[in-house]
């Protein structure tokens, strides 16, 4: 499916503009549950990217992809697969209608992410519409561009909240040869280690996970090089793991099957705070700087516990979420409210989304 | 010539002299004409302005004092690290006071676990790859300035190098920032985990030119170094044939970590000055660098032979150890320099362009030379597309400076053309701010104007770079017509 409905989601920001109407952005709605619930977004008209999509343009051996923020996921992934090339920070989809604007717009970002990059680094160029109803591109389909802000980058993660994504360009990279996957019955503390001493030298690490006492290491590289790093790092060799990284990556591992509220704690892999050790309520990914935690603890406590290592804890899923991403310093508040009213003056786009003040 | 925006200070010279040292030693603060003659500009020298006044602040406190006093009193203020750059970012504005990073030169902290290194801004980019060796750790941005510049600068520019196709430019390669705004307010962005809350200010600040902040910590990502790095180098009859082998390679499933393409003119001048072996007959040369594990090497160096022969390679050699694999790369690192050997003159351009239009941009280029009657020698990062034709010119003879300005500005308008860019690593500074006016439409050039407000709404911080204003684009739309008349840069070095 090819559509192009870039003039008439324009016209429905234009008009919401000039009306001060709330706009709830929508893509395939596979990760509604993230991001803050505010009382804006439930009486706000819902504008539908879901219809805009299409790919632009992707030549393999230009390593770049360009399809219209509607997209689905799948589709992207299916396309790259049968021409060897992913998108190698394996976003999660969280649901089949999972859309290539809604993943950027939420830069959430897979296994892989700790070894080469989140989807904010694969992100090259965008066409946008922003909070007046202005449709602008910035960046582009090359893999080196310093013209202007780096305003492409910014839209990853924003939640939609300074413009509504329509197209987006990304790097893409060939598969690897071959993918295996070690386990290790250890401790936290004693795969912690494992991982900082294996980090230190070039071994083909493309995932790594703690949980219950078991770290798995996914290599993924030329064959012999694989082979070669599975001597090197030895352990209990698994077979057909993908689906494990897979499950892992959309969720669906036992692990996640809760209703306990969900935290997603990104910090230095070698802190200690949140600690694994005898508690089946953690996971690890990314060699130990984020941490998955199943637990009622109030938001304030965890997320001051984050903060007081220097990372940040998300209230993932299950919740209010009135408090769902870590406070900002006053500093920092100040420059995302004048960013905010630099790109959406009528705050109109997804407005509390992220944070109350935008 | 450059105009700095013109900003009614609220302060004289001397007072402004007196209050900067009330905390500052008065050795850091200067001021007369020859002390203030060697900041005049940085590595684009055809753009030279004196500033007000010169300081070199050695603690975060001061600097923020510096901004304090400053945004108190209506100066402008550029910041500058080793003023390497090759765009103009660090011109000095004659108004306002250039702020000089050099004093920040510590290592504050290496974690070898974490893979960071906390340094100050003004360390040197090589410094940081030597101190972390010990760790078996590098930095993997490496532009071609790397002995000089800082890192501080290499983030206002987002700097690239000769391995980015692989390892990223600078925003892929730091975690944290700390920088100080125009009202002195220190702001941490980015934190010790892989991503951190809110925007994502760290890659709006990096290659922000010094427009939005003053940069005076940085944590870098370091990467352990690769078991071996293998370098192949082919020749080939014709440039196309040389292009299509790098689409090859990549189709292959390898990305190499360094992919150099140069024609004709720069294999003879890189080859006269420093005689690495390079074929003399080839119309192209292609260096193909490879890294990873020893296996994965091996099998990624025969792959890439087959690959470089099928695709019309008339001879592939690969380096038979460490020696010969740094004599293939010292020709290309002596590029800039050799090609200066060959004229009085040369200037320098930096456009990216999709790597399939190549061939098209060759081509389009050759014809521009023939009808400017002036020499391009290209050095190419192939693997990412980036550009660097060095257009060879006298400037003593009348006219040709002229010609030359005129020539660039056409291929920076094909870059735009077939779906590329102005600048790929070197920046907008000054250089290129009439080229942001054909890159970009008025509203997108609005809302950087809005970006920039957001951190810096009276505009004190580098004024007059990166972002041209609205009625200096329809000035430029005006001479547009009439080329001639444009004031182009000449460039010395690189």
């Amino acid at each position: 499916m090819n559509t192009d409905i870039s003039q008439q989601l324009q016209q429905q920001v234009v008009q919401a503009y000039e009306q001060v109407t709330a706009l709830r952005i929508i893509g395939g709605n596979s990760k509604a549950f993230y991001g803050r619930a505010d009382d804006r977004l439930l009486s706000a008209e819902i504008l539908n990217v879901s219809g805009h999509r299409g790919v632009l343009s992707y030549e393999p051996t230009e390593l770049v992809i360009t399809a219209r923020a509607g997209t689905p996921l799948a589709e992207i992934e299916k396309l790259l697969d049968d021409n060897g090339q992913m998108l190698a920070f394996e976003p999660p989809a969280f649901a089949e209608s999972a859309t290539i604007g809604g993943t950027i717009a939420c830069n959430l970002s897979g296994p892989r992410r700790a070894y080469v990059g989140a989807a904010r680094d694969f992100l090259l160029g965008c066409k946008i519409i922003n909070g007046k109803g202005e449709i602008m591109s910035f960046g582009g389909e090359v893999m080196k561009n310093v013209a202007g802000y780096d305003v492409s980058r910014l839209m990853a993660g924003a939640l939609g909240t300074l413009g509504v994504l329509l197209e987006v360009s990304l790097k893409v990279l060939p598969k690897t040869e071959m993918v295996k996957t070690q386990l290790f019955h250890c401790s936290s503390i004693e795969a912690l280690n494992k991982i900082h001493n294996w980090s230190q030298t070039p071994l083909p690490i493309s995932a790594s996970s703690f949980h219950d006492s078991v770290l798995r290491i996914r290599l993924s590289g030329a064959a012999k090089s694989v082979q070669a790093a599975r001597d090197t790092v030895g352990g209990e060799s698994v077979d057909n793991a993908e689906q494990y990284w897979h499950q892992l990556k959309e969720h669906k591992l036992d692990f996640f099957a809760t209703e306990k509220p969900l935290w997603r704690i990104s910090l230095a892999s070698d802190i200690e705070t949140f600690t694994a050790e005898n508690d089946s309520n953690f996971l690890y990914e990314w060699g130990g700087a984020l941490r998955w935690l199943k637990t009622e603890t109030p938001a304030e406590i965890i997320q001051q516990a984050a903060a007081d290592v220097d990372g940040h804890a998300i209230l993932f899923r299950h919740s209010e979420q009135q408090t769902c991403f870590q406070a900002l310093s006053p500093g920092l508040l100040r420059i995302h409210k004048n960013l905010k009213q630099g790109f959406d003056p009528k705050n109109i786009l997804n407005p509390g989304k992220l944070y109350p003040e935008l | 010539m450059y105009s700095s925006e013109n900003i009614e200070s609220k302060i004289s010279k001397a007072a402004l002299i007196q209050a900067l040292q009330d905390f500052i030693a008065a050795e850091s603060v200067l001021f007369d004409e020859e002390d203030l003659k060697p900041y005049e500009c940085d590595g684009l020298s055809a753009y030279r302005a004196i500033p007000l006044i010169v300081v070199l602040p050695e603690t975060i406190e001061q600097v923020q004092r510096v901004l304090t006093l400053c945004h108190e009193n209506m100066i402008p203020v550029v910041a500058r690290g080793a003023g390497t750059g090759l765009s103009g970012g660090a011109l000095p504005h004659e108004q306002g006071v250039l702020l000089s990073l050099a004093k920040f030169k510590n290592i504050l902290h290496i974690d070898p676990n974490r893979r960071i290194a906390r340094v100050q801004p003004g360390v040197r980019n090589l410094a940081i790859s030597q101190a972390v060796d010990q760790f078996g750790l590098y930095y993997a941005p490496d532009p071609s300035s790397q002995i000089a510049c800082t890192i501080g600068g290499n983030v206002a520019e987002n700097s690239g190098g000769v391995h980015c196709l692989k390892y990223g430019l600078t925003v892929h390669n730091i975690q944290q920032l700390k920088i100080i705004t125009i009202d002195g307010e220190l702001l941490t962005i980015g934190g010790s985990g892989l991503d951190s809350a809110g925007y994502d200010l760290l890659a709006l600040m990096t290659g922000s030119e010094g427009m939005l902040g003053v940069i005076v910590e940085v944590t870098v990502k370091l990467l352990p170094k690769p078991e071996r790095a293998q370098v192949l180098l082919a020749a080939f009859e014709d440039v196309v044939n040389a292009g299509e082998a790098v689409g090859n390679i990549i189709a292959a499933g390898i990305i190499p970590a360094g992919l150099e393409m140069m024609d004709r003119l720069a294999i003879q001048a890189a080859e006269d000055f420093v005689h690495a072996g390079y074929p003399l007959d080839a119309e192209a040369i292609l260096l193909c660098e490879l890294d990873g594990t020893n296996e994965e090497v091996s099998e990624h160096v025969s792959k890439v032979r087959g690959v470089l022969k099928q695709s019309g390679a008339t001879e592939v050699r690969t380096a038979k150890d460490d020696a010969e694999r740094l004599t293939f790369w010292a020709g290309r690192k002596a590029a800039f320099p050799a090609v200066g050997r060959l004229s009085p003159d040369y200037y320098c351009m930096d456009g990216t362009i999709p790597r399939k239009q190549l061939p098209q941009v060759l081509k389009a280029m050759a014809d521009l030379s023939k009808e400017y009657e002036l020499r391009v020698a290209n050095v190419f990062h192939a693997g990412d597309g980036n550009l660097h034709p060095l257009i060879l010119y006298d400037a003593n003879i009348p006219g040709e400076l002229e010609r030359t300005e005129e020539f660039g500005g056409k291929i920076l308008e094909l870059c735009i053309k077939v779906g590329g860019t102005i600048t790929g690593e070197h920046g907008v500074g000054m250089e290129k701010i009439n080229q942001m006016c054909v890159q970009f439409n008025s509203l997108e050039l609005q809302q950087f104007h809005a970006v920039k407000a957001a951190f810096d709404p009276l505009g004190l911080l580098n004024p007059g770079k990166a972002v041209p204003t609205l009625h200096r684009c329809a000035e430029f739309g005006a001479m547009h017509i009439h080329r001639g008349e444009l004031p182009f840069p000449e460039l010395e070095r690189f």
